[in-house]
This record gives structure tokens, sequence and C-alpha cells, in this order.
């Protein structure tokens, strides 16, 4: 196993993509760097995964990794995924795609490809902001944050991607920030074994676009910010049950962690490959016997 | 895919079946094996007729949650090597548009049928119109080049969605393929060809190690002159990657070099223009013995057949091209006939739009009068007869010295 980032790199990584886009403290990296210690873990065949993505600044993700790629237009990672999936079922699929791109373009995508169950993991990076743009208001901005086209602070409510992709029914969904490195690296080996459609959420910070309006562009304030602001799933529903006044207040403004759903579905790519065999004219015959 | 099976699934070698489903039968005997659509007057039945066929064949269909979805869908399912196609009508083919430009740029065959309704917006949705005929050509932004047929019978939509799968396969680029509202939902008889009778291409596929590869360099070992890239399907071990960005030939993103730019444009724009004789379809009649012509397409070319033989009974000299092709748009063609004819009159269903690269094309050198109608009717004969008739007049008054 690869104990380190270098050897990591050198496997993984096309050297013509350096240096890369992502500004000093982006957290896109501590993404890629998960994905890649998952995906070694599994011992997944790189020759048989392909990464597709949309747009921003986390849909740049693919052109780094030595594999197949297909960076798509904005918002629409997840139908060309569906594409790849159901003409080649044999292929792993692995999106990765921003919170605009997922919650706010490709939101009718996403809401879908969930309910098809589409055999295919998808890596939603959550910056909290349109960071290629420069840092507008994302469907996934906390209220009352600052950002190029809320200068008077951010009256929307946010979007919950995972919350949505568990009521849709996505057999495995779970948000890490990348504060936590053990947890999104197991999440996504759970995703990417996953027969069905998986959704990790991870949490990244953006001092460039984010940040810098909302006191937040020192990294080390930003990784402080996650750990003060998150909260594990078990304990956010001990509380909203068995808590005191005092503890459900410190609930206000806090972002649920963990594991939302893990069961066994059918997927829709098994679905319809067992709907074929047993339509085509041209039956396979009956396996013969070895001679 | 094997066309006895396609052909067995088919059924009887002739039928009666729409437009729509004579693009079906055409996909299937091409060798599409992957369609992905969204439910759309009148081209619903042309996703109804795949859902109900591709299965048998071994192939998958999908349908998507919107016309971009759609598109998205095609063009993944295209990089893992499919034949893919959808079909869709104006308000769709609209939502494509940003995804068309994609697998121009990524270069992914597919074919994109588009029975043609009447619009804007919703418009009359079950009526034929031929508004979206500039939209083919400059609907996706950016340059770019795009083929497009338009058959203008059932048997011909057959035919030529062959011809659009084979065009897409060695050009590497999408194909629009294009019926009339008219057409998708009129039956006629349709004879299924045999193997000896149409041509089924595939792209080219890798021919260089995994080492040398470089998905976006145009040509091959046995052809390097050639403008087209070869093509190493997902998941065959060549880890290509593929951008909508500006890229080099190794398919890395380079947005800041003009040079890459203008040279990767130029040739996608050469890599059709330089094979128009490859993908220029039409029919002419009395094309060497008229001086004035009907210049027709599609489902209006049906009535303009009439009216020309009518014509003919009354000694006037017309003579009748209709253009298969739209785009790439055969000028050179269209500069023949204004050589020959001092009146091109063009019927189309919509208020003039490829009256517009004629015009360019003619040069002056012959008068061109636009016949247009809108509302969702099919000129009638009389009707294109009469159009002639006044344009003959008025030029006469124009110009009483050539009369």
């Amino acid at each position: 196993m690869i104990k380190d980032a270098e050897t990591l790199r050198n496997k993984y990584l096309r050297d013509a993509m350096f240096p890369t886009i992502f500004c000093d403290g982006c957290g896109i990296g501590n993404v890629l760097q998960y994905t890649l210690w998952a995906i070694d873990n599994l011992g997944l065949d790189m020759d048989r995964t392909v990464f597709v993505s949309g747009i921003g600044c986390s849909s740049r993700l693919p052109g780094y990794i030595k594999a197949d790629g297909l960076h798509t237009t904005h918002g629409r990672a997840l139908a060309f995924a569906t594409g790849v999936k159901v003409a080649n079922p044999d292929l792993t699929v692995i999106v990765f795609t921003g919170d605009g791109d997922c919650a706010g373009i490709g939101g009718n995508h996403f809401i879908h490809a969930i309910r098809r169950n589409i055999d295919i993991t998808v890596i939603a990076v959550n910056n909290f902001t349109y960071g290629m743009t420069g840092g507008q208001v994302a469907p996934t901005t906390p209220i009352g944050s600052i950002t190029t086209t809320t200068p008077y602070g951010s009256a929307e409510p946010p979007f919950d991607m995972s919350e949505m992709a568990k009521v849709i029914g996505a057999p495995y969904v779970a948000r890490w920030p990348v504060t936590y490195p053990y947890q999104p690296i197991k999440s996504i080996e759970a995703g990417v074994q996953k027969r069905g459609f998986a959704f990790v959420e991870l949490f990244a910070p953006c001092p460039t676009a984010y940040g810098r309006r909302n006191k937040l562009r020192n990294i080390e304030q930003a990784w402080q910010w996650y750990r003060d602001h998150v909260i594990l799933l078990d304990d956010y529903e001990r509380i909203q049950r068995f808590g005191s006044a005092e503890e459900k207040r410190s609930l206000v403004g806090k972002l649920k962690i963990g594991v939302f759903q893990d069961v066994e579905k059918r997927s829709f790519t098994d679905a319809l490959e067992e709907q074929i065999a047993s339509l085509r004219v041209d039956k396979p015959e009956p396996e013969r016997q070895a001679a | 895919m094997d066309t006895n099976l396609v052909r067995q699934v088919l059924g009887q070698k002739v039928q009666f079946i729409h437009g729509d489903m004579a693009c079906v039968y055409g996909a299937l005997l091409a060798g599409c094996n992957f369609f992905a659509g969204y439910p759309i007057t009148p081209a619903t039945e042309v996703a109804e007729g795949m859902s109900e066929l591709l299965p048998k064949l071994g192939g998958r269909y999908i349908q998507m949650e919107d016309e971009i979805a759609s598109m998205g869908a095609i063009i993944g399912a295209s990089w893992t090597g499919a034949k893919a196609m959808t079909s869709t009508s104006g308000p769709g083919f609209s939502l494509m548009q940003e995804n068309i430009g994609y697998a121009v740029m990524s270069e992914a065959p597919c074919v994109i049928v588009n029975v043609q309704r009447s619009g804007p917006s919703t418009g009359q949705p079950t009526l034929p119109a031929q508004g979206d005929m500039m939209q083919a050509r400059w609907g996706t932004h950016g340059d770019h080049e795009i083929i497009m047929l338009y058959p203008y019978s059932v048997q011909e939509a057959l035919e030529m969605t062959i011809t659009a799968f084979n065009l897409a396969e060695k050009y590497r680029t999408p194909v629009l393929l294009f019926i009339d509202a008219e057409l998708g939902h009129m039956q006629e008889k349709v004879v299924i060809p045999e193997d000896d009778e149409f041509e089924v291409c595939y792209r080219q596929t890798v021919t260089v190690s995994k080492e040398e590869y470089q998905a976006f360099r145009p040509g091959n070992n046995a052809h390097p002159d050639r403008l087209v890239p070869e093509f190493a399907p997902f998941g065959s071990g060549y880890r290509t990657y593929v951008t909508g960005l500006t890229h080099n030939e190794a398919g890395l993103p380079r947005t800041n070099s003009p040079e890459i730019h203008d040279r990767m444009i130029r040739r996608l724009c050469e890599k059709i223009l330089a094979n128009r004789a490859d993908m220029t379809f039409f029919k002419e009649s009395y094309a060497d013995d008229c001086d004035i012509a009907l210049v027709a397409y599609g489902i209006t070319a049906r009535a303009c057949e009439d009216a020309v033989a009518e014509a003919r009974e009354r000694g006037i000299k017309v003579g009748m091209l209709r253009l298969i092709t739209i785009w790439p748009f055969p000028e050179d063609l269209i500069q023949q006939w204004a050589r020959k004819v001092r009146l091109m009159v063009v019927p189309e269903m919509n208020l003039g739009q490829m009256i517009h690269p004629i015009r360019e094309a003619v040069a002056g050198q012959c008068r061109v009068v636009p016949l247009n109608k809108i509302g969702g009717e099919v000129h009638t004969p009389g009707e294109i007869l009469e159009g002639m008739v006044r344009a003959i007049e008025r030029e006469r008054e124009r110009e009483p010295a050539a009369a």
C-alpha cells in the first residue's frame, strides 16, 4: 500500500497538468488526495474507471488523474455519466461536482440520477460558493454570507445536498469536512463499492473567493470554523430527542456530518441489463461445459 | 450490430410506417445501440420505437429528465464507443444546443433527429414548420461546422438516418437529421434495404500504442493526412481526457494559447468542409433544360414536384433543385444553378431562412425570390405554381428587355 503523497501523485496523476489551477488553501486538493487513497485502498483498475465532471473548480479534477475523464458542460456531469454507465455498465464511474454544479444548474439531473439509482459514485465538493467565477452566492451559501452578488449578506436559505440525496433514496449518502482526513476516505471506498448511487459530500474551504469576504481567509481559521460548526448525526439526533433547551439552542447553524444513509437497493443498471438479457433476440446459447 | 438480426426484429421487408419510425429503422440498420430521449410532439414516436426495438437487439434505451440530459447521455455513451442517437423537436432542440457544441468540440459522433414543428416557443406543437434551419447552423455558440441532412419521404428518412450515422462516425461529429412534422406522422411504403444496398461506417479506432497515443491528434498510421483523430473508447486502457475547453492534441486544456485554439477550431471546421463531396446530397430535375429554378427542401419539395410537372405542361421552363444536405451549405451547387437560370424561387415554411445562404452563393447572378408560408400548413402545389408565375411576371415587368 502507498504510504506517501508523492508516490500517490506519481502513480495516479498526470505530470503535464502541474501546477494545478487551485488557490493556496483550497480544499479541492484534499478531496483529490482522499479519493486517490480510497482508490488505492480498493485496488481499482484505472483502465476501467471513468471520471466525469461538470464545470467549476472541483470539476477540473478529472484532468489531473491518469484515467479516462469527461469534463462536460455546467451542471450536466450526471447526465453524461448516466450515458457512460448505461452504455457500458462494466465501467466504474466516479463523478466530481461542486455545489453550484450539482445543486444549482444541475439540480434536476441530481434528483433524477438518484431516483433511477444509476450505479455511480458522486463526490460533491461543497465550498459554499461559485469559486471559479470569483465568489457569487451559491445554493449552499450559509444565510448571511457576504459574496460578490450578496454584498449585504445572503438572504437565501441554503440547500442541503446530503439531506436531499437521502430523501430521494440514494443507497449511500455521507458528508464530511475535508478537515477530517480518515472518514472521507472510508466513505469514498464505501460509495464506490455500493452497487447503486453513492453520494459523498465534502465541505472544502475556499479562502480566496468565499473565505476572504467571510473572515475565513486564514486557512487555520477556516479549518477551525469547520470543527466549530459541524456535528455528528448521532449527536444531533440525541440532542434533538433528549437534549436540554440550552443544548438544543447550540444546534442552530450546525452542519450535520456522518453517514446519512447506507442501504441496499437494486440499481437501474442491473435492472436494465436483466431486462435486455430477457428480451434480446440473439440470446446467448446456454453455457457449454468446458471440454 | 448484425444487420440480419435487425431485419429479423423489423419484420417484413415492405412496410407501411411513418417518418418517425423510419428514423428508428434507419438508426438500427446503421448499428445504433444507444438512445436517450425525452417525449415531445411530434418526435415522441422515435423514442417509442427505440424503446421497443433497441432492447431486442441488446441496445440500451433510456428516457432522460429533459433534452439537455438526453444530449449529455448520448455523448457519454458515444465516448464508450456506442452509436448513439436522440430525437426531439423545436423546444427540445433549443435546449440541446450547448451540448451539441460539446459534441463538436469533443468530436463525439452522435445523431440528433429534429422533427421540425412550428415556433418560436411552444408554437403549434402538432404542425409543421421549417423555422430551425438557422438554429441548426448557428444554435450552439462559437465557430463551428455542422452536418445536417433533410430527407423528404419516409423511405428517404430511413436511408438518410443510416447516412447520418455514417457521417457522424467518419468525421467524429454530431449530425443533425431533420424531418418535417408532416413527414414524422405520415405513413408511406418503405422497403427495408439489403446489406449490399447500404454501407455501415465505424469511427477509426486507435492504431497506435498507448505510449504514442494522443487523443486529439488528427490522422492515423494508414492516413496521416486525415483531419479526424483516432478513437479509443473509455475503458480501453488508453486513458483519454475529454474536455469542452480548448485543448491540445493530447486533450489537455490550453485555454490561453491563441495558436492552439486557432489550430484546433480550424481543423474541426476543415474536417467537414474538406469533405463536402462525401456529404453533399441533392436531387435535380430538368437541370439542363430550364431558365427558372425552384430550390426547396423537406416536405415543401414534394409540393414543388407537382408544381414543376404542372408548370412544364404549361410550357414554363422550370427546373428543380432539392437540397438534402442543408449544412455544410452546397454553395458550388447553387452557383452552378445561378449561372443557368434567370430566376430562383425558394419556397420555405418560414419567413425566409435558407434564402440567405442561397442569395449569398448566387451573388447577384440571378434573381432570388422567396415564397414563404407559415401557420402550420404545407404549401400546396397550386400555391407554389402561382407564386412562381407571379415571380416570373414581376421579373418581366422589371426587365422587359429580357422577356
